[in-house]
């Protein structure tokens, strides 16, 4: 059994394409040996900025040997057929087999292909997998043509300690490597994947990203530990960082006081996007601590100095130009962003953002009963909602919208519900952000989404697919998540009229809607079946009523009378569809008593109508439970008059009779769903 | 002004020795060009010199001017005209990273004491139809160079690959002279009364241009220069013989307008993307009309004439 160790040397490889090139490389790699019957025991992959490695362990020296089978003419084929086939065999007439099928006897070559051995199945497969690789963006370098992220310097490919030799584009395959860029330059040769690891990190190379992860999550602790300060967690940025460096070193350094009136948000933005600082709060007031974490890739002489005052510095410029923006931005009032707004384009065939806005603030202030907010401070809150996006700030960090427009609010000294509503209009992000909290909140929110979901039906811009480029998917979501979560009595066709949408297209809206629906009670565990149930009433369009049905549904279907009377009533559907077939009509309407024959017609009738009643009387109320309990109660009779009655009688009166019997049981349960819909 | 070593920090001996260095390694040493324009790339040394298959090396200091930029003068990192020195090495060579490196060891800056980092910074020019891969490379946290090798230009495959280093000059200066305000940089190295500082040299010119980017330029004027340089441009490639160079000239000089008339916000978004979309037009006319020149190497001398 032997080892192939393969490394790609390269300049730095982007760190958010480093994860995926080392399971490619992998995937690659291990997927072509298979394809040639070739299999290890173990295999993984590794990445550095500069590296890209592989190592496979428990390989065969050599493919094993292989028959190969190939079929060929029939015996007593026209000689030229027979001819071309041993040529291209290589065999003689008597080295094949003859075998039969149902067709009679006909030739096979069976060929003895002898394996390869490893190193050379090797050579061919690498060179492969370097010019495929699935970058998600490549480029070429110097005159050459081959594509690679960065250009790649040189190829380590060993295998069971000796080079397995190959060249892609002149960079010749060897056994030697190099060490950090600045800590330990030196080229050194490795015979195996433990002499590499051994030589890496002598050389001071951490090879294993989680490694490096750890290793920089450890020290950052402890220094924030130091200062009794807490570290923020940020998995994405340790993720990113230790992807920008072979050996991690991590320092603090200090935000000058001076700073700490700039909104945090501001503060930690800079940090993370610009600078891939960590941040951390003092844990007593939960408040951003004036310090910062740098991890650096050098392990410096002078104990960080030099890298720490740099930081600082570098910092000090980049918050000394968001306090710039944030001292300009505060000189205006929101409002006088406004005009701006005009030369801003929110769609080319919708319009400007300020004209946008000006609808939100209109819608807003129509859902502000809804919600139960002020409408005056709905609409004000929606006509600001979109001006922070032409301040100086949100421009400079777009991350920030929103926010920022909270903080100047409260700078003009608007109500706070205001402020807090151009906050979280943009909420719910995702399935997992929350809904906003509070009515003017809600409103606005509900109306910018809204008005970009009625505006892009009205031009035909639906998603289609899996393409949803303006994440109305989501923005209908959220809508949905808003009305639900917050227990909203808001019919979707009169809100959509309030959107000003047209009828068409708001029937199709609706729909829409009803999928989505469906997709966020699924993930939730609900099943789709019961939605369609109530959907299929018809007129459905209040979202916290269907949910309300669904869940009473739901809950019958769970107990032992809900799955009987399902039974029954599919039972019923089943005989009443087949004679409405059969005699080409639709029975509808109340059986007449004085036609019943058999005891349990008549128990089945008078339940009926008492279970109606009441299932009436509950749905009024939104009461679905209690119209569920109701129906229950059909659950006997039903099962009896299966048992003692046949519906198709021979008199032709008490056959329609009954039928029309059992449509009272479909009109009964139609009350609360349409039972056809559930599946079971 | 010096180091512990005792070399000369101020932002003019940065430049001679950025000279120095790369005149050493071979690159002709170009002057700036005399057109404003958004950055170095824009020099026709870079642009159209990137373009076909004659090997290139070069290195300028090239003025350059971002309107957007203009602070008035109060901020001490952005200034709406700075220094960028620009070196283009065709094709990249294989050891390109190690020279810039040696470039900053000249410099004085230690990459045992100082965190040098290659960051992935794609770059693209939609005005000038041109993209490549490279990085902004950090030094303790500060973005001192860009680094990049040219895929396209005005949408031509660049083949050979260049590669494109472009060295802030002011931050790099402010970083090695350990200043925190860019117009307290010592700029001739010299101190007491004979010293002079990039503040001395351009405090007012940042003012006075801050106001004329953001206030005072005449947008209808603007609005006819685009125009003028539009069409100047396009006639200059229809001449016979067709005028690459000084229709590109035309072509750096509408880019120039455009930024000016961004920078007034009088072109709104969506005329933007129009805007940008018609200077690429030119580009790629100047790229094409530049590839059918002997000078680029695209053509023999013969198949020009």
């Amino acid at each position: 059994m032997a080892e192939l160790l393969l490394e790609l040397f390269s300049e730095e490889i982007p760190a958010r394409m480093q994860a995926k090139a080392a399971a490619d490389l992998q995937k690659l790699v291990t997927e072509a040996l298979a394809s040639n019957d070739v299999f290890g025991e173990a295999a993984k992959a590794f990445v550095t900025p500069r590296r890209l490695t592989l190592c496979i362990t428990g390989l065969p020296v050599a493919q094993a040997d292989r028959k190969e089978e190939r079929k060929g003419p029939r015996v007593g084929a026209p000689e030229k057929a027979l001819a071309g086939f041993l040529k291209s065999t290589g065999l003689t007439i008597e080295q094949c087999e003859q075998r039969e099928d149902k067709k009679g006897s006909f030739y096979v070559a069976v060929m003895e292909k002898k394996g390869q051995p490893l190193p050379d199945l090797i050579a061919q497969i690498v060179p492969k997998v370097i010019r495929n690789f699935p970058w998600a963006k490549s480029m070429r370098w110097g005159n050459g043509t081959l594509r690679w992220v960065r250009p790649l310097q040189s190829i380590l490919c060993v295998f069971d300690g000796e080079v397995v030799p190959f060249d892609v584009d002149g960079i010749v395959s060897g056994d030697t490597s190099k060490g950090h860029r600045f800590l330990a330059p030196e080229s050194f040769s490795v015979r195996s994947f433990e002499d590499y690891e051994e030589k890496l990190s002598a050389h001071r190379v951490m090879l294993d990203a989680e490694d490096r992860a750890q290793h920089i999550w450890a020290d950052a602790q402890s220094l924030a530990q130091a200062q009794g300060l807490e570290l923020i967690n940020d998995q994405a940025l340790l993720k990113e960082v230790s992807g920008l460096i072979e050996w991690p070193t991590v320092f603090m350094g200090k935000i000058d006081d001076e700073f700490m009136s700039v909104p945090q948000e501001v503060l930690t933005s800079t940090m993370r996007a610009n600078q891939k600082y960590f941040a951390l709060r003092d844990p007593k007031t939960g408040a951003l601590a004036p310090r910062f974490i740098v991890v650096s890739n050098i392990d410096p002489d002078d104990a960080g100095a030099a890298v720490i005052n740099g930081n600082e510095r570098v910092l000090r410029a980049r918050f000394s130009d968001a306090r710039f923006l944030w001292d300009e931005d505060k000189k205006n009032r929101l409002e006088d962003y406004l005009p701006k707004l005009e030369k801003v384009v929110f769609h080319a065939k919708l319009g400007t953002v300020a004209e946008k806005t000006t609808r939100i603030s209109t819608l807003a202030g129509a859902l502000a009963q809804i919600t139960g907010a002020d409408k005056a401070l709905a609409e004000q809150a929606g006509a600001l909602c979109k001006a922070d996006l032409v301040s100086g700030m949100v421009f400079e960090f777009p991350e920030l919208q929103g926010l920022m427009g909270q903080y100047y609010a409260k700078n003009d000294g608007l109500d706070v519900q205001v402020a807090d509503a151009i906050a979280q209009h943009y909420q719910p992000q995702g399935p997992s952000d929350d809904v906003p909290t509070g009515g003017v909140a809600l409103a606005v929110s509900l109306a910018d989404k809204l008005d970009t979901l009625i505006g892009f039906w009205s031009i035909d811009e639906k998603p289609t697919g899996s393409k949803d480029p303006y994440a109305l998917r989501r923005a209908a979501l959220g809508i949905i998540r808003m009305i639900l979560e917050g227990n909203l009595r808001a019919p979707l066709l009169d809100v959509f009229a309030k959107a000003g949408g047209a009828v068409p297209e708001n029937e199709n809206l609706l729909s829409f809607f009803g999928d989505r629906l469906k997709v966020h009670l699924r993930d939730k565990g609900t099943r789709h079946d019961l939605v369609d149930a109530v959907f299929a009433l018809g007129g459905q369009d209040d979202l916290v009523l269907i949910v309300k049905r669904v869940e009473a549904l739901s809950s019958f279907l769970d107990t032992d009378d809900g799955k009987n009377l399902l039974a029954g009533y599919k039972r019923a559907i089943n005989i009443l569809r087949a004679e409405e077939k059969k005699d080409g009509t639709a029975y509808q309407g109340t059986a007449d008593a004085s036609l019943f024959e058999d005891e349990a017609e008549r128990a089945l009738f008078a339940q009926i109508e008492e279970a109606s009643r009441e299932a009436g009387t509950a749905v009024g109320t939104e009461d679905f439970a209690a119209a569920m309990s109701a129906l229950a109660k059909l659950r006997a009779p039903v099962d009896r008059f299966f048992e003692d009655v046949v519906v198709n009688a021979e008199d032709a009166g008490v056959r329609k009779n009954r039928l029309l019997l059992l449509s009272q049981i479909r009109s009964a349960l139609g009350q609360v769903a349409n039972f056809s819909k559930v599946e079971g | 002004m010096a180091t512990a070593t005792g070399q000369d920090t101020s932002f003019q001996n940065l430049i001679l020795t950025l000279q120095r260095y790369w005149a050493d390694y071979g690159c002709t040493l170009l002057q700036p060009y005399d057109i404003e324009m958004g950055a170095g790339t824009f020099h026709p040394a870079t642009t159209l010199r990137a373009l076909g298959p004659k090997p290139w090396n070069a290195a300028y200091v090239q003025p350059s001017r971002r309107p957007t930029d203009g602070r008035y003068g109060t901020n001490p990192n952005r200034f709406q005209h700075y220094y960028q020195f620009q070196v283009i090495l065709k094709p990249s060579p294989e050891n390109i990273q190690e020279l810039y490196l040696n470039s900053l060891y000249a410099l004085g800056i230690d990459p045992k004491k100082h965190d040098i980092r290659f960051v992935e910074d794609d770059w693209e020019s939609p005005t000038l139809g041109a993209w490549g891969l490279g990085w902004e490379v950090w030094c303790d946290g500060m973005e001192v160079s860009q680094f990049t090798y040219f895929q396209q230009v005005g949408g031509f495959d660049c083949s050979p690959v260049a590669g494109e280093l472009t060295y802030g000059l002011e931050r790099l200066a402010m970083y090695i002279q350990g200043v925190d305000d860019g117009y307290e940089l010592n700029f001739n190295g010299k101190e007491g009364d004979e010293k002079v500082t990039y503040g001395d040299v351009f405090k007012q010119n940042e003012f006075e241009y801050s106001h004329y980017n953001f206030n005072a330029a005449n947008t209808d004027i603007l609005f006819q220069h685009f125009k003028d340089a539009e069409s100047e441009c396009m006639s200059l490639l229809e001449n016979d013989p067709p005028l690459a160079m000084p229709a590109y000239d035309q072509c750096i000089k509408a880019s120039h307008n455009f930024n000016l008339l961004d920078a007034r916000g009088v072109i709104s978004v969506t005329e933007r993307q129009a805007y940008i979309g018609r200077v690429r037009t030119l580009a790629k006319a100047c790229c094409a009309a530049w590839l059918k020149t002997p000078a680029s190497g695209a053509v023999s001398e013969e198949g020009a004439e």
